[in-house]
């Protein structure tokens, strides 16, 4: 792999793949939780969390990550807040893990809910008259039957957020070694002569990683619904 | 143990208004179907709220509007019997069964548990999926899940009304067992006149929301 790939290439892919797994691994309690509460309860005001969730999906790319350059820039209201406790994520692989996991959330919390609103809530009535508390029940019923989806939106989320762009380069800029992602890179390589033959390698191997975790998705999906129906 | 009942539930096109006592044994609820029977027992397991009423079980209030007591469906003590059965499907039978008890921090309790298995007769059924079960063998893990929950009261709401006659004719004997040997008291929803000339041992009608004579 070394040979065909260079240096700053491996560097990119791994930096993605990193600030991918971190983005689903720490939006997926939160994505759960949203589709859940979204997929079970009525409450005043739900329209409006629905549609913060899925706000990034319409937005242009660009204006999120203004948005959380304002918000998490050193000088913006949470940034600050951050940066005294030490912890600064502009310009650095963590804020683009950030934007990634918002950019990638709306399509987690989609498969997460639908798989919600799929079981039967007769059964979680069931549980309640065994004894079972809202947590319980959440926990031993609802949770384990929801799980394809769960999986599903893991994956999805991840293949978004290796390919997430607009939103990373906006906040965390394009440094190498530190947020240059692989569409970054790709990027980059464009705009330098000579840097096409690069491109077209990053190319190559984000369409596989794109269509290797959608397969897997649909794959694991399956799995996980025989393992959990037992049939 | 007695179960008292006195509501009243507002529905689109009727009340349902109801007043009885439901000693130890069955007491058979009878009528037919949109006469109300799921809405009563429902309203019973805490799934659905009265709009007026009181319900208690010898001197524990499960619902009462006048008091402000609206127990939950999980802190009534009440084990329901679905028409369906319910099973988890992700769980093993015996996790099935199992389930009760680990919600209610009840004791693990193995022979317990081995009584009920066997008086059930799905000893050989524990590590299948509810998938694998036919209807009777579910409505029989059912039941056994029920129980072992440790319910002061059991509602069973047309337990064996997806069976074919063969099945009901093997899941019949162990609400027998059940009326005849649990001193607790048993509703039991069903439109089918011979289950409730078999089982009844207290029988109500229900018409339009209202008790009539049976």
């Amino acid at each position: 792999m070394t040979d065909w790939l260079s240096p700053p290439e491996i560097e990119a892919i791994l930096l993605s793949l990193k600030v991918a797994f971190w983005a689903t691994l720490i939006s997926l309690p939160f994505g759960i939780a949203v589709g859940f509460i979204l997929a079970r309860f009525e409450f005043p005001g739900k329209q409006v969390v629905n549609g913060l969730v899925h706000l990034p999906l319409i937005l242009p790319p660009v204006v999120t990550g203004f948005i959380l350059l304002k918000l998490f820039g050193t000088q913006g209201p949470i940034g600050s807040v951050l940066k005294e406790l030490g912890i600064v994520i502009a310009f650095s692989w963590t804020g683009a893990a950030l934007a990634a996991a918002i950019m990638a959330f709306p399509l987690m919390v989609r498969a997460i809910r639908l798989s919600f609103e799929t079981i039967d809530s007769r059964l979680e009535d069931a549980a309640r008259s065994l004894g079972g508390h809202r947590w319980h029940v959440f926990c031993v019923v609802s949770l384990p039957l929801a799980l394809p989806g769960v999986v599903t939106g893991a994956i999805l989320a991840f293949a978004k957020a290796i390919g997430e762009f607009g939103a990373t380069i906006t906040f965390v800029s394009n440094i190498p070694g530190e947020t240059r992602t692989l569409p970054s890179a790709v990027y980059s390589f464009m705009q330098v002569p000579g840097g096409e033959e690069s491109a077209y390698r990053l190319v190559i191997l984000a369409v596989l990683v794109s269509m290797t975790a959608l397969i897997l998705s649909e794959w694991l999906a399956k799995r996980v619904k025989t393992v959990v129906e037992g049939t | 143990m007695t179960l008292s009942v006195d509501f009243q539930v507002s529905l689109p096109t009727f009340d349902l208004v109801v007043a009885f006592d439901a000693p130890s044994g069955i007491t058979a609820i009878s009528g037919h179907s949109g006469a109300g029977k799921t809405t009563l027992i429902n309203a019973l397991a805490g799934l659905l709220t009265p709009n007026r009423g009181h319900i208690e079980t010898d001197g524990r209030v499960l619902f009462s509007s006048e008091l402000e007591i609206n127990l939950t469906p999980e802190s009534r003590q009440i084990g329901y019997i679905f028409q369906d059965a319910r099973l988890f499907p992700h769980l093993t039978v015996i996790q099935n069964l199992k389930c009760g008890r680990w919600f209610r921090r009840l004791p693990a309790n193995p022979s317990i548990i081995e009584d009920i298995v066997t008086l059930l007769g799905i000893e050989q059924l524990l590590s299948r999926r509810p998938s694998q079960l036919s209807g009777g063998e579910k409505q029989r893990v059912a039941i056994g899940r029920a129980l072992l929950s440790e319910p002061e009261v059991i509602l069973a709401d047309e337990p064996l009304s997806s069976l074919d006659t063969n099945r009901k004719a093997e899941i019949l004997p162990y609400f027998e067992m059940l009326r005849d040997q649990l001193n607790i008291p048993i509703v039991y929803v069903s439109h089918d006149a011979d289950e409730v000339a078999r089982l009844a041992t207290t029988h109500l009608r229900l018409d339009h929301g209202k008790i009539i004579a049976p």
